[in-house]
């Protein structure tokens, strides 16, 4: 085994220095006055406002039409995720499901199609997927928001190879012992990709949240409004002699930051193991 | 519990290639058939043909009367057991046993007792709870056959059961396998690479090659007459001694050395023939004596394997390791030991000479002496 040095340390201090101290400025800076903030750059040390900021944050109703709070967004922020998430590891699970166990013509082919849509951004296909939505008057709607980056390559891909990974032997067991494709997928695979679900529901729910240009295009009602939108609005107020909430605009950054936090530590074992682990 | 009836079954695979070519073979109720073969034979789509987790191509396969060529695995009343054991990495070995149970909706008090009966059978009790990752190789193979006993099918398939398991367990648990199915009676058809396992199970074996039966016979049937030099190569260890040989009226003709037989039945005069390595031995002193110049020698504690040439054509002699081996011996085999074969088809050519050929000491005829 190698032995910690002090080097080692130095490094990994410097390490966390670099990845924590931008956090750590961001909401110490949440905690002062937004005039304070105007006259003297960010703070490192604490202001005494916290709790009326994150007060005002959360429960102040803001935006053009005065209904929309920190609390609201966050709700909307988190169906995001949550809808991103899920619904995409059930359509890419039963898309791969299909890929690898079922014969069908055209299945390589089909699967080498989804493949290569993973190299077009959603900026590309992004108008006319507002098109659709436009056109099926699913703007405003969470319907409307999630379903159309439902579809996922990632996810089918992580997926098939994962399936793939699965002896056949065990397919042969399930047949034998009477299961049919249905009592198979819910059985035997839903259980063994638990690991890969929660690898696939962390990178899809970060992915969802953060979300900034779809959620823009599509909603125009600010009660869809989500977390990240929210950061830039209360910014856009530099009118006369307006100083933006710079402090609330931090905390509104802080808050962003917390539950994708939260979801990684929480899935992280599982995390690991998804994205490392072939133990069959 | 059920016969099988395979009638000239064929696998034809998209492409032409034909892995199975016209199989048939009668399975008696409660037999235990072994399909032995090199990798390649055919024997695993043949099983896997009666399992129905491959198409039969042509011909019908039969279960209990039953035509079962266009039935669901799972209605075919049989259970398998893979050789990577397959058991289910998420279910405990409880789970594991039940699933086929459950899956046909049997009542939950009898899945409990047919459990507790097959973990009994199998002394897999302590293990119940746990998942298959906390077992060792052996235990995991005993619950993958505790799951073919607790649905009580009419036959079991095995595909190389034993094949991942240590050679100390391999044995003990073919005693075990065995034992097994003598108690149960269930008619079985077990594929194996190993023609040992095939010797030490079968009640009849199935010896394929390329697709097609070179021969089906009791162990000792196929051990003692060999249909053709491809089973007397594959069945016994160490292999047959095929030599190509000429006869001439009574004497066969080993290159440069002559072995005189005192009798031969009709023969060709270019032939093959067969001896057992164990079948070789010391001629006696003063005999005309056959000299095999010795390569090499292989001490397997019971009896010596000694590997030498006769006139440039390789032989090997299993001998008693008390015996002083020199740089040349000479060797004798008793005439109703010898194996003839046609060269070109490899076919056996006649019964053997003698009518108590299986027998080992049936030599009344003079010991022959390669001279």
């Amino acid at each position: 085994m190698h032995r910690t040095k002090l080097l080692d340390h130095v490094i990994l201090l410097i390490g966390v220095f670099i990845m924590v101290g931008p956090i750590v400025v961001a909401f110490m800076t949440s905690t002062h006055e937004a005039a304070d903030i105007h006259r003297n750059g960010l703070q490192i040390l604490p202001g005494g406002h916290m709790i009326d900021t994150y007060t005002t944050v959360l429960t102040k109703e803001g935006g053009f039409t005065g209904k929309i709070t920190g609390l609201r967004m966050i709700l909307n922020s988190l169906i995001l995720g949550i809808g991103f998430a899920a619904g995409k590891i059930v359509l890419s699970m039963m898309a791969a499901y299909a890929l690898v166990y079922f014969r069908f013509r055209f299945a390589t082919i089909t699967f080498w199609m989804i493949f290569t849509t993973l190299l077009l951004p959603l900026e590309v296909r992004i108008l006319p997927s507002y098109e659709v939505m436009n056109a099926l008057n699913l703007t405003n709607t969470y319907t409307g928001l999630i379903v159309p980056l439902l579809a996922s390559a990632t996810g089918t891909f992580y997926f098939r190879q994962f399936f793939k990974s699965i002896p056949d032997e065990l397919l042969e067991a399930a047949r034998i012992d009477g299961a049919g494709p249905f009592k198979f997928f819910i059985d035997v695979i839903v259980p063994l990709s638990k690991t890969m679900i929660a690898a696939i529901f962390i990178i899809m729910f970060v992915y969802g949240w953060n979300q900034y240009l779809w959620p823009t295009l599509m909603t125009t009602d600010e009660t869809f409004f989500t977390l990240v939108r929210g950061i830039k609005q209360i910014l856009l107020v530099w009118v006369g002699s307006n100083i933006p909430d710079y402090n609330e605009a931090f905390a509104l950054a802080i808050l962003a930051m917390l539950p994708p936090v939260m979801i990684i530590v929480l899935f992280q074992r599982w995390f690991i193991k998804g994205l490392t682990e072939s133990d069959k | 519990m059920a016969a099988i009836d395979i009638l000239e079954v064929s696998k034809i695979y998209a492409g032409g290639v034909e892995a199975v070519k016209s199989v048939s073979i009668d399975i008696a109720d409660g037999e235990f058939i072994v399909l032995v073969g090199p990798s390649g034979c055919g024997k695993s789509t043949l099983l896997r043909m009666v399992a129905g987790l491959e198409e039969i191509s042509k011909g019908t396969v039969t279960i209990g009367g039953r035509r079962i060529n266009d039935v669901e695995p799972a209605d075919r009343d049989i259970a398998m057991v893979f050789q990577n054991y397959a058991l289910y990495p998420h279910m405990t070995v409880y789970d594991n046993l039940a699933y086929g149970l459950k899956n046909r909706g049997t009542p939950k008090a009898e899945i409990d007792a047919r459990v507790a009966e097959a973990a009994r059978m199998l002394e897999i009790e302590p293990y119940l709870t746990r998942k298959p990752r906390a077992l060792s190789g052996g235990q995991r193979q005993r619950v993958a056959m505790g799951r073919a006993i607790v649905r009580k099918p009419a036959a079991f398939l095995f595909d190389e059961p034993l094949s991942n398991l240590d050679a100390k367990l391999r044995v003990s648990m073919r005693g075990e396998i065995k034992q097994l199915q003598k108690r149960l009676g269930t008619t079985s058809l077990y594929v194996t690479h190993d023609q040992l396992e095939a010797m030490t199970l079968a009640d009849r074996l199935v010896v394929l090659n390329g697709g097609r039966i070179e021969q089906i016979g009791r162990p000792l049937e196929v051990y003692h007459t060999p249909a053709s030099t491809f089973v007397a190569s594959f069945i016994g260890s160490p292999a047959m001694n095929l030599v190509q040989v000429t006869r001439e009226g009574t004497r066969l003709h080993f290159g440069g050395q002559v072995l005189e037989t005192g009798r031969l039945p009709p023969l060709p005069a270019e032939l093959t023939l067969g001896i057992r390595a164990e079948d070789l031995r010391l001629a006696q002193p003063g005999d005309p004596s056959l000299r095999l110049k010795v390569e090499y020698i292989e001490e397997l504690g019971a009896q010596r394997l000694v590997h030498g040439t006769v006139d440039g054509k390789t032989l090997t002699a299993a001998l008693s390791p008390e015996i002083d081996i020199a740089d040349t011996i000479a060797l004798t085999v008793a005439p109703s030991r010898l194996h003839f074969f046609d060269t070109s088809t490899g076919k056996r050519i006649t019964q053997p000479l003698d009518p108590a050929a299986g027998r080992r000491e049936s030599a009344t005829l003079p010991e022959p002496v390669l001279v």
